[in-house]
């Protein structure tokens, strides 16, 4: 099923019989969800786009490339620096700007900038009954009865498939510098990167790879904005870090390069194993990173998002014990686990009677979240 | 403002209910006597008053849980209530409601600097969450103007945001976890220190749930490292088309300041009449701060002014010290002060496409002429989220229904251009029924649809945010 209107969509979810797979690019394996396919890449094309306004709005099946090079063209972005998922996941075909929000997909700058969900302005999806939505709009501020635009970005498409997606860009600093310290354990840089989390210099990414491009362990804190004042906050940080003998990186491809390796967890590629990613409070990331035993770590967020490369079939939420405070989500995992941390029995009741009163009969993605 | 009818049967109790309520609580927070009831009549949407059946204070999450779930064994509303300042009537209580206010809960419960966040009960004031990691330089981001007084409680439920929130942005993206008890007495935990949901993003549902789905009771906020400085720069034109094209050009020039507010002339003369900040004769003042190091202060403000001087400005002030910033926040801050001081007012809160400010503005005057009551405009022109203040005397019989209806008319006039009905206040009462300006039914079915989940039985602040008819329905059934 390709439908190519909003209408068109309505009218196939009404009829539908069985289970739908919702696929934006299919830039990913759909899980263990089954069913007849569902594209929304002939729902395409940015609606609106208000540089000055910082507004983008575009339809669902948008490729994620289109967005970009419009957004350069006026020297803007998507803040939240969305990862692209092809090498960790072996997959190919053009990412959606539907699949990103569906899966709230936010990379490095999250830290610093918010996630997805944090610059998504306002939906329009069908839901599991055919019922057209809208919610939220495209204004910067706006507290207009309940968001349920928080509520579809990273639902997976088990409430409703996503049609338009209106969404706050920012403009594309001048100048970005990253210091790069080197020869630290996970025990020695959390602590580092939440020094510079807490500092007044506004730091964009602060992230630990311990096993870098090179081979040897990497710390990266990321700065951005205008040249002058980068370099500023780059000669602080430094000034702050000198024990660890900090190298500036300014060279813009460079650095780039370096926090593409972070965003898309490039060290993982190509190698087997279950690829896992752990949302969990900074501080706890090295005890935390101990206990999975994994054969690859990187550690992004100043430590509050771990990935663990781990033997095919362990069990993450088990290595990281019952007093664990966070969620861990098994991105490619080859085993029957589930994918999404199971939540306490009231919450989880929660999360069931949405799904009940947006997808009745239950046929968008079933089985993939709950 | 029309409320639903009273239940009799929940007033016929009234006395049982009490007493359950006493069996939970310590006597003095269960406030039933007529004339201290009086206290909770309304929030600071003053024009609607009605007394509750009773109110309670409790001190902790399990008193909160306890009250709940007599509540909903007796089928009574109850309307949760922080500091009462809601502008849009959130917090007003229906005659058959117990009001359940969270001011006894004000602790801190934990600071954490190394993973920046604290954790607090919801009772505590927004100004006060500052104050307790001020010590390490610290600050809590989201700053409505009413700080002082306003509980974390409501602007969660408000999802509010402020002056900074163009940079910072509002309640929703700095709030990390909640503790809140159901309608049934069901504690729940959303979120914690770590970022983003593992499932659901109910956390992001409940804020700017307006009291609707749950009683919030704990709150872990983000808090961040205060910037090295920041400093104000005030430049005054002569049209509002053209402060509004500079508005414009700054953002697209990528300099992000933390503020940029907008005053148009009614409010200019009222707050210069008012706190004597030496304002400069103007059509238009725009008022932008940016932040960091006195170096990079420097080079942001130089690309504004630059900026700014572009559109033939009439004055630019650029504070050189503390002093002069103070001056020229002033007057800004006192703008709703100066309006209480020459009249009646009631403050909307229409947001719009930044775009489409010029246009708005002249159709704002032009339908305060033809209504004959006075509007200023002072707003946070980053974010397009507009304040008209419109000016009335509510003594004079036919005024406050000639200001609802003109106010009605601006907030449809901001859905028209592709804004909305409120971008920080929340719907409450005030906007209740104009939701339909900007929602489909099937858009208002899906929003209740959530409330049908947290609280099937509708007790939870009903009377609010959908249109009574719209949810009509849904209170008959949990009525009976
Ligand atoms: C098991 C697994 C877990 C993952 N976990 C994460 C994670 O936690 N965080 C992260 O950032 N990335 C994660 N990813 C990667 C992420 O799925 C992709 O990077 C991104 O979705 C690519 O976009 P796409 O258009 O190719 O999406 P697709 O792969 O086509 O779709 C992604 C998801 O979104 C749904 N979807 C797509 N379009 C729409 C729409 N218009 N409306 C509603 N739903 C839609 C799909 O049903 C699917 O569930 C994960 C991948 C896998 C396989
Ligand atoms: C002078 C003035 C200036 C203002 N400036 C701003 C501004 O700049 N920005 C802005 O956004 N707002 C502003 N406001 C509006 C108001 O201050 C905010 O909406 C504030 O968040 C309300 O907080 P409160 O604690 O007073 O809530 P209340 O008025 O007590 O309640 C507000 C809503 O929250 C619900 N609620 C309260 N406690 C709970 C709880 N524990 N659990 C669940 N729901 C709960 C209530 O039921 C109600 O619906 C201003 C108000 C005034 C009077």
């Amino acid at each position: 099923m390709r439908p190519e209107t909003e209408t068109e969509l309505a009218e196939m979810i009404r009829d539908a019989s069985g289970p739908l797979r919702v696929r934006g690019g299919g830039t990913r394996a759909v899980g263990r969800s089954a069913g007849e396919v569902l594209e929304t890449g002939a729902m395409s094309g940015i609606v609106l786009h208000e540089p000055g306004a910082l507004t983008l709005v575009a339809k669902a099946g948008t490729p994620l490339a289109e967005i970009e090079a419009a957004l350069e063209a006026e020297g803007q972005r998507l803040a939240f620096e969305p990862m692209d998922h092809r090498g960790l996941l072996g997959t190919d075909g053009a990412p959606t700007i539907g699949g990103v929000a569906a899966a709230n997909v936010s990379g490095p700058r999250r830290v610093q900038a918010g996630a997805c969900r944090d610059f998504m302005l306002g939906v329009r999806f069908v839901d599991g009954a055919g019922r057209v939505v809208s919610n939220g709009g495209r204004v910067m501020k706006n507290v207009t009865g309940y968001d349920l635009v928080k509520l579809m970005a990273g639902s997976w498409g088990t409430l409703g498939v996503m049609t338009e997606i209106a969404f706050k860009v920012l403009p594309k600093p001048a100048a970005t510098a990253t210091l790069v310290l080197a020869g630290l354990s996970p025990e020695e840089a959390v602590p580092v990167l939440s020094q510079a989390l807490g500092s007044p210099f506004d730091v964009s990414g602060a992230a630990h790879l311990p096993e870098g491009p090179k081979g040897g362990p990497l710390t990266l804190v990321r700065i951005e904005g205008f040249a002058d004042s980068v370099a500023y906050r780059g000669g602080r940080l430094s000034e702050l870090f000198a024990r660890h003998q900090p190298v500036v990186e300014t060279d813009a491809a460079r650095g780039a390069a370096l926090w593409k390796a972070v965003r898309d967890v490039e060290s993982f590629h190509g190698k087997p194993g279950d690829v896992w990613r752990i949302s969990c409070t900074p501080s706890d990331a090295p005890a935390l990173a101990a206990r999975l035993g994994a054969e690859a770590l990187v550690f992004d967020w100043g430590g509050g998002l771990i990935w663990a490369l781990l033997p095919e079939g362990a069990d993450a939420r088990d290595r990281l014990g019952a007093g664990f405070r966070g969620h861990a989500t098994a991105v490619r995992a080859s085993g029957d686990l589930p994918t999404f941390q199971p939540e306490p029995a009231p919450v989880a009741a929660l999360s069931a009677g949405l799904r009940a009163r947006f997808d009745p009969k239950g046929l968008l993605n079933p089985g993939l979240m709950a | 403002m029309q409320m639903p009818e009273p239940d009799a049967r929940v007033l016929s109790r009234k006395a049982e209910i009490v007493a359950r309520l006493r069996e939970v609580l310590p006597a003095d927070a269960v406030i039933d006597d007529e004339a201290e009831t009086r206290a909770y009549e309304c929030d600071a949407l003053t024009a609607y008053r009605c007394p509750p059946l009773c109110a309670v204070l409790p001190a902790s999450t399990e008193e909160v849980s306890a009250v709940l779930t007599i509540c909903h064994e007796e089928g009574v509303p109850v309307v949760p209530r922080g500091s009462g300042t809601s502008l849009a009537g959130g917090a007003l209580p229906t005659a058959d409601s117990v009001i359940l206010g969270v001011a006894r809960m004000n602790e801190v419960l934990e600071t954490d600097y190394e993973n920046r966040f604290i954790r607090v009960q919801t009772g505590r004031t927004n100004l006060s969450v500052t104050g307790a990691v001020e010590e390490e330089d610290f600050f809590y981001a989201p700053d409505p103007s009413s700080q002082l007084a306003c509980a974390i409680a409501g602007n969660i439920a408000m999802n509010s945001g402020g002056a900074h929130c163009l940079k910072y942005g509002v309640t929703t993206n700095n709030l990390l976890g909640v503790t809140m008890v159901l309608m049934d007495g069901t504690v729940i935990e959303l979120g914690g220190a770590h970022l983003d949901p593992g499932g659901l993003d109910l956390l992001g549902l409940v804020c700017g749930s307006e009291g609707q789905l749950g009683v919030v009771t704990e709150a872990t906020l983000r808090i961040l490292r205060k910037p090295e400085g920041a400093r104000p720069v005030l430049i005054a034109f002569n049209s509002n088309e053209v402060a509004g094209e500079c508005v414009s050009d700054i953002i697209k020039a990528g300099v992000l300041p933390v503020a940029i507010e907008f005053m148009d002339r009614p409010c200019i003369v009222a707050c210069e009449a008012f706190a004597k900040a030496g304002y400069p004769d103007c059509e238009a003042l725009l008022i932008v701060e940016v932040e960091g190091s006195e170096a990079e202060i420097a080079e942001q403000l130089g690309l504004i002014t630059q900026i700014a001087r572009r559109h033939d400005p009439v004055e630019l002030r650029e504070a050189q010290d503390a002093d002069e910033a103070g001056r020229i926040w002033l007057g800004r801050k006192s703008a709703f002060g100066a309006m209480g001081q020459i009249n009646d007012y009631m403050c909307l809160d229409g947001t719009i496409p930044v775009s489409a400010l010029p246009q708005v503005l002249r159709r704002i005057s032009e339908l305060s002429r033809e209504i004959g009551l006075e509007v200023a405009n002072v707003f946070h022109a980053g974010d397009g989220n507009m304040h008209p203040l419109i000016l009335f005397n509510a003594n004079q019989p036919g005024e406050l229904e000639k200001c609802e209806a003109l106010g009605a008319e601006i907030l449809k006039l901001c859905v028209e251009v592709g804004g909305c009905l409120t971008g920080e206040h929340g719907v409450g009462i005030e906007k209740r029924d104009l939701m339909s300006v900007q929602y489909a039914p099937a858009d208002l079915e899906a929003q209740m649809a959530v409330k049908d989940v947290f609280d099937p039985g509708w007790l939870l602040n009903p009377a609010k945010v959908f249109p009574l008819a719209v949810s009509e329905a849904r209170r008959a059934v949990a009525a009976e």
